[in-house]
């Protein structure tokens, strides 16, 4: 049986524990508005982006010719799977998940997988298994810029127009809730055939606009933004979703930690007074033994 | 279809929406040199080179800096999706001058052509913010 000063000692360490989880709870909800705000930011530019694109690609017509869009130069390449993770571990399944997926999409792919890793935990452990590992980006969300989102599309177009890679694609927690994050998987290269229903807001004026530079070459200007602009957003969804699920980790550690107290507190009071009663049973039989 | 009076402006980056406006007229960087819009442009589609756009509502002018992107221009509308913008208000003069003296620097010293690119481009950048950030230096200064 443990004694009192045991069980006061596990009582304080849990309620420091506690306190830790309720003060990352705390920051991570605040971080999380940010990120919410800056998914909410980052929606007009790719929303306009997408619809521009679309109507250019009706007009053009020339749109299966360029090497973005069109079929990948070798066939036989590897996919790239773009990875992307947290830097940090203490937000329940987030990691797990994605790393999990990540492995799943490999196996199951017909084509060999390399990977491009973004963020820590997914390098960490991806790095140590012998995988082909084409990009590599960590310790970004910290200072999450549009520059890292640059710096991924450069190396997905790089490989796919040079033919090592067949096809690129992004995996990524979605942000749907605080309480729901889900893992997504989204073609990058070659793009999706773009919709051109996207573009109905304003098809009566749309019709004839003018140009400059020629329609052919503001195409192939925009598509290497387009691909920025989707790892862009990926980052940012997941991003959020990271915060969310620290939140909601925290928020279930701070819970369990508090009931634990509970318990500790009803078992040493429980100690507390058998000691107690022990004692005054020692005084009464020893008064009565006299 | 009767002409527009105003224009409604819409600058956009990847980061957040800076301007949503209705204005009287507007001028942008475009890539063949500076374009004036005013309500009833012919529609448009045009990409941005580094430079000053700025906005006129009334006899209130706002400058912005900005650099690549692209525009559409429609009879009532523009919508800028620039790479980087800023309002001249934001801009940061020291850090403006500090970034144009490194790239006159850089483009003294570099011969390849990846970093001479990359320093005129920095160069350009930087002299366009000084000159927007000058703009309300200027105001400021006639007003008082």
């Amino acid at each position: 049986m443990p004694s009192l000063i045991d069980l006061r000692r596990r009582i304080r360490a849990v309620k420091s524990t506690e306190q830790i989880t309720k003060a990352m709870k705390t920051v991570a909800a605040s971080k999380l508005r940010r990120a919410q705000d800056r998914i909410v930011g980052a929606r007009p530019f790719a929303q306009l982006m997408r619809r521009v694109l679309s109507d250019l690609a009706t007009r053009t017509g020339e749109a299966a010719a360029h090497p973005l869009l069109a079929p990948p130069v070798a066939p036989e390449a590897p996919t790239l799977l773009f990875l992307v993770t947290a830097d940090k571990g203490l937000c329940g399944s987030f990691n797990s998940n994605l790393i999990r997926q990540g492995a799943t999409f490999a196996v199951e792919s017909d084509r060999k997988v390399a990977m491009g890793l973004v963020g820590r935990k997914g390098r960490d452990f991806f790095v140590r298994r012998g995988v082909d590992i084409r990009f590599e980006m960590v310790n970004l969300f910290n200072d999450l810029r549009y520059g890292h989102a640059e710096a991924m599309a450069e190396t997905a177009i790089d490989q796919y127009t040079s033919g090592a890679a067949s096809g690129v694609s992004i995996l990524y927690n979605e942000f749907k809730s605080v309480m729901q994050q889900e893992v997504v998987v989204d073609q990058v290269l070659p793009i999706p055939a773009l919709d051109a229903s996207e573009g109905e807001e304003n098809d009566a004026v749309s019709a004839d606009y003018l140009f400059e530079p020629p329609a052919e070459r503001i195409f192939s200007d925009l598509l290497p933004h387009h691909v920025e602009t989707q790892f862009f957003r990926a980052l940012l969804e997941s991003a959020a979703a990271e915060h969310a699920a620290r939140m909601t980790a925290m928020d279930a550690a701070t819970r369990n930690a508090g009931e634990m107290i509970d318990g500790l507190t009803l078992h040493m009071n429980k100690v507390r007074q058998a000691a107690i009663t022990r004692e005054l049973i020692e005084v009464v039989s020893g008064a009565e033994a006299l | 279809m009767p002409l527009p009076s105003h224009l409604t402006i819409e600058i956009v980056t990847p980061d957040r929406a800076i301007v949503h406006e209705t204005v009287d007229e507007a001028r942008l960087p475009g890539a063949e040199g500076y374009l004036g819009v005013l309500p009833g442009h012919t529609p448009l589609l045009v990409t941005l080179q580094v430079g000053e756009i700025w906005f006129r509502r009334g006899s209130e002018k706002t400058w912005l800096h900005a650099a690549f992107g692209f525009a559409e221009i429609l009879p009532d509308r523009i919508r800028i999706l620039a790479r980087t913008a800023e309002r001249a208000d934001e801009i940061d003069l020291e850090r403006a001058e500090a970034a144009a003296s490194r790239a006159r620097e850089r483009l003294a010293t570099t011969s390849g052509d990846v970093d001479f690119e990359r320093a005129r481009i920095a160069l350009l950048k930087s002299l366009s913010r000084l000159q927007v950030a000058r703009r309300i230096g200027m105001r400021a200064a006639g007003k008082r």
